[in-house]
């Protein structure tokens, strides 16, 4: 195949320009769409809930219950909402969800406590959604060996676990404190350059066979890979303002870290945006009318979400669903712009990320090329 | 225009076919430099295809030939720059103002100094004056101008033009009319789909096509002189009874009325004139033997060939 010519290419890019300028709803949308996911995913999503509203039925009134609960609430996972008399209670508020968890504190735990009898301390938690009390309830791990060491004192100190064999130091990288915002906002880059990339350019070019200006374009000198060119870099430039807006507001919005080379990162984005778009000219081609090339854009949109950890756990899926994440350049680009930001991660170590998203472009590149037709055959 | 002139089409054999259903059969057609042609036929019967086919827009199934001394088959590139194809529905941008598609089309056919270009274009449409409006809001005939504007500005050989004036008003039609006799002056070879018998008439030569088949062509004069089509005219207040007592009549093929004027035809002389002989007989209308028109013509050339869906 001949090389573009870069005179058609610029009749066609300046074209597209001033359709997308004039089409105020579209436009209206690349913009809008990044806005509105900022705002909904980035302020409004938190993958690990603190302050969780918890039901107490305390039988016993030593110091040592008092010290639990307030080490409970320390812990900033459990917030005390309501203290009950009657333990049947507990199983009701759980059932309707007015808290998360319920402390049973039995009657004469002080007592038993003292004289070495270990006594139970019970919490029930609404673990229907794994999610929302998972980290809550891995806090409580340290809870009984650290919780009464103020308080076991004189001859109590026997109580008192005996040092381990051996100290375990755990180092929480690159997020130690947990923000939720820190993963999801440069996710979001992602996500919505998915979303926008994929069906932006497949509406574009099926509204030209939609509104028949594809029979006369077809009858002009234009070749496929010029009126793919001149359909792809307008919305890379589109993307590429996306990008800004999802930053600007990921470092002063959100205050994620940046810790690596944004100039890395443009790059990286190119060629995601790139793969992105590709797709989408690919569906159009498939695609016989607007409302389709939609449709098809959601079909690649949902597993582009889902399974590409954006939203949950890539490790946590089963070899299937990984092996289509896989597939997906979105899962590459996640850990690509999470790595150059948060990790601070160079060009060796975005690689084994970079090639799987070039290899996708190709492909789809290849594939887009070969179905555009060049005749209404 | 002499025998000589070369052709500016050429093709013979063309067939093709949708998901199995034949659109057009052995078509055949010479065109001459310089030459309107006109491409009549009812809705359906392969003109559209066979223009796309002229320009490289679909590939025969079989046959083959040159346009513009191109190959149809292998040239279709060569072939575009150097054809101006007018589509049968609107086909530039409507979200583009009038000057923006005519730029885009001078800049995709890669013309130098295309800003003059356009801007005579402008002028010469008249509409320099709105050359920003959106082409979508633009009348029927207005929006013809642009597309007719627009696939001549890079002076093509051959202008290919497909129902160009549907649901355009007469006086926008002869206009345009009067630019294709000018451009055909200059040289161009134009080809053009029409149902109107007006434009028919203004063509050099015309070729009837129907369900996919080349049925007649030549000059309106040789298409009528070979149709062996006779008419008798009935002229008079009144005629619409005796038109339902003439259809079916032996001798009678066609019976139509245009205003006070009956058209009597048939292809049997001797039947024909038997049959108005008989009717004739105390009506007190005027009648007379003439030439059939263009559309009796296409009217009985249709009624005689099969639909074949």
């Amino acid at each position: 195949m001949r090389l573009p010519n870069l005179r058609r290419c610029g009749a066609m890019i300046v074209k597209e320009f001033i359709q997308m300028r004039r089409d105020r709803l579209t436009f209206a949308m690349m913009i809008g769409v990044p806005i509105m996911q900022l705002i909904m995913f980035g302020f409004a999503i938190n993958t690990d809930p603190k302050h969780l509203p918890t039901a107490l039925h305390s039988a016993d009134h030593s110091v040592f219950s008092r010290s639990l609960v307030q080490a409970l609430e320390n812990s900033g996972y459990f917030r005390i909402t309501r203290e009950v008399d009657d333990p049947k209670q507990l199983d009701w508020l759980l059932a309707i969800g007015e808290v998360q968890f319920a402390v049973t504190i039995p009657a004469g735990f002080g007592r038993d406590l003292q004289r070495g009898d270990h006594p139970l301390l019970l919490i029930e938690a609404d673990a229907t959604d794994p999610a929302a009390t998972s980290n809550a309830i891995g806090a409580l791990g340290q809870l009984n060996r650290t919780a009464l060491n103020h308080d076991l004192t004189g001859p109590l100190a026997a109580l008192k676990d005996p040092p381990p064999a051996f100290e375990l130091r755990i180092h929480r990288r690159y997020n130690p404190e947990g923000i939720t915002q820190y993963n999801i906002v440069p996710g979001l880059m992602g996500v919505i350059l998915t979303m926008t990339g994929v069906m932006m350019t497949a509406l574009a070019v099926t509204r030209e066979r939609e509104r028949g200006t594809m029979e006369n374009l077809l009858a002009m000198p234009v070749k496929p890979g010029e009126v793919m060119l001149g359909k792809i870099l307008p919305y890379i430039a589109v993307g590429y303002v996306q990008v800004l807006v999802v930053l600007l507001a990921a470092r002063f919005l959100f205050g994620v870290p940046m810790i690596g080379s944004l100039w890395l990162l443009s790059g990286s984005v190119l060629l995601f945006i790139a793969a992105n778009l590709a797709v989408g000219f690919t569906f159009s081609t498939i695609a016989m009318n607007q409302l389709q090339a939609m449709q098809m854009s959601f079909f690649f949109f949902l597993p582009s979400i889902l399974l590409s950890g954006y939203m949950f756990p890539f490790r946590g899926m089963p070899d299937w669903a990984q092996a289509i994440g896989s597939v997906l350049p979105v899962t590459h680009f996640l850990r690509i712009v999470r790595g150059i930001l948060l990790k601070g991660n160079g060009v060796h170590e975005v690689l084994p990320d970079l090639w799987p998203i070039a290899l996708f472009l190709v492909l789809v590149t290849v594939i887009a090329l070969k179905r555009y037709r060049q005749t209404l055959d | 225009m002499t025998a000589a002139a070369p052709l500016a089409i050429d093709v013979h054999g063309l067939n093709k076919s949708f998901a199995g259903r034949p659109v057009v059969q052995e078509f055949a057609i010479q065109v001459r430099r310089g030459q309107i042609y006109g491409f009549l036929g009812p809705n359906g019967s392969g003109k559209t295809t066979t223009i796309r086919m002229l320009c490289g827009l679909l590939t025969p199934d079989s046959g083959g030939g040159t346009c513009l001394g191109l190959d149809i088959r292998s040239d279709g590139a060569a072939i575009k720059r150097q054809v101006g194809y007018m589509t049968q529905k609107f086909s530039y941008y409507e979200d583009l103002s009038i000057r923006e598609n005519l730029e885009f089309v001078a800049r995709v056919y890669e013309l130098r100094n295309w800003r003059g270009l356009v801007d005579q274009a402008l002028e010469r449409l008249g509409l320099t004056k709105r050359s920003r409006q959106l082409a979508g809001t633009l009348s029927g005939g207005w929006k013809q101008r642009l597309a007719l504007a627009a696939c001549i500005l890079h002076e093509p050989k051959l202008l290919l033009l497909d129902e160009p004036t549907a649901g355009v008003d007469p006086k926008a039609r002869r206009d345009f009319w009067d630019r294709i006799h000018e451009l055909a002056a200059e040289g161009m070879t134009v080809l053009v789909s029409t149902h109107y018998m007006d434009e028919a008439e203004r063509c050099h030569e015309i070729a009837y096509i129907a369900y996919g088949h080349l049925l007649t062509r030549g000059t309106v004069a040789e298409v009528i002189g070979r149709s062996g089509l006779f008419t008798w005219t009935a002229t008079g207040e009144g005629v619409g009874p005796l038109a339902r007592r003439l259809s079916g009549q032996p001798g009678i093929d066609m019976v139509a009325q245009f205003g006070t004027t009956l058209h009597i035809s048939g292809t049997d002389r001797a039947a024909l004139e038997g049959a108005v002989a008989a009717a004739r007989a105390g009506t007190g209308f005027a009648w007379a033997e003439t030439e059939p028109t263009l559309e009796d013509v296409f009217i009985h050339l249709m009624g005689q060939s099969k639909d074949n869906f």
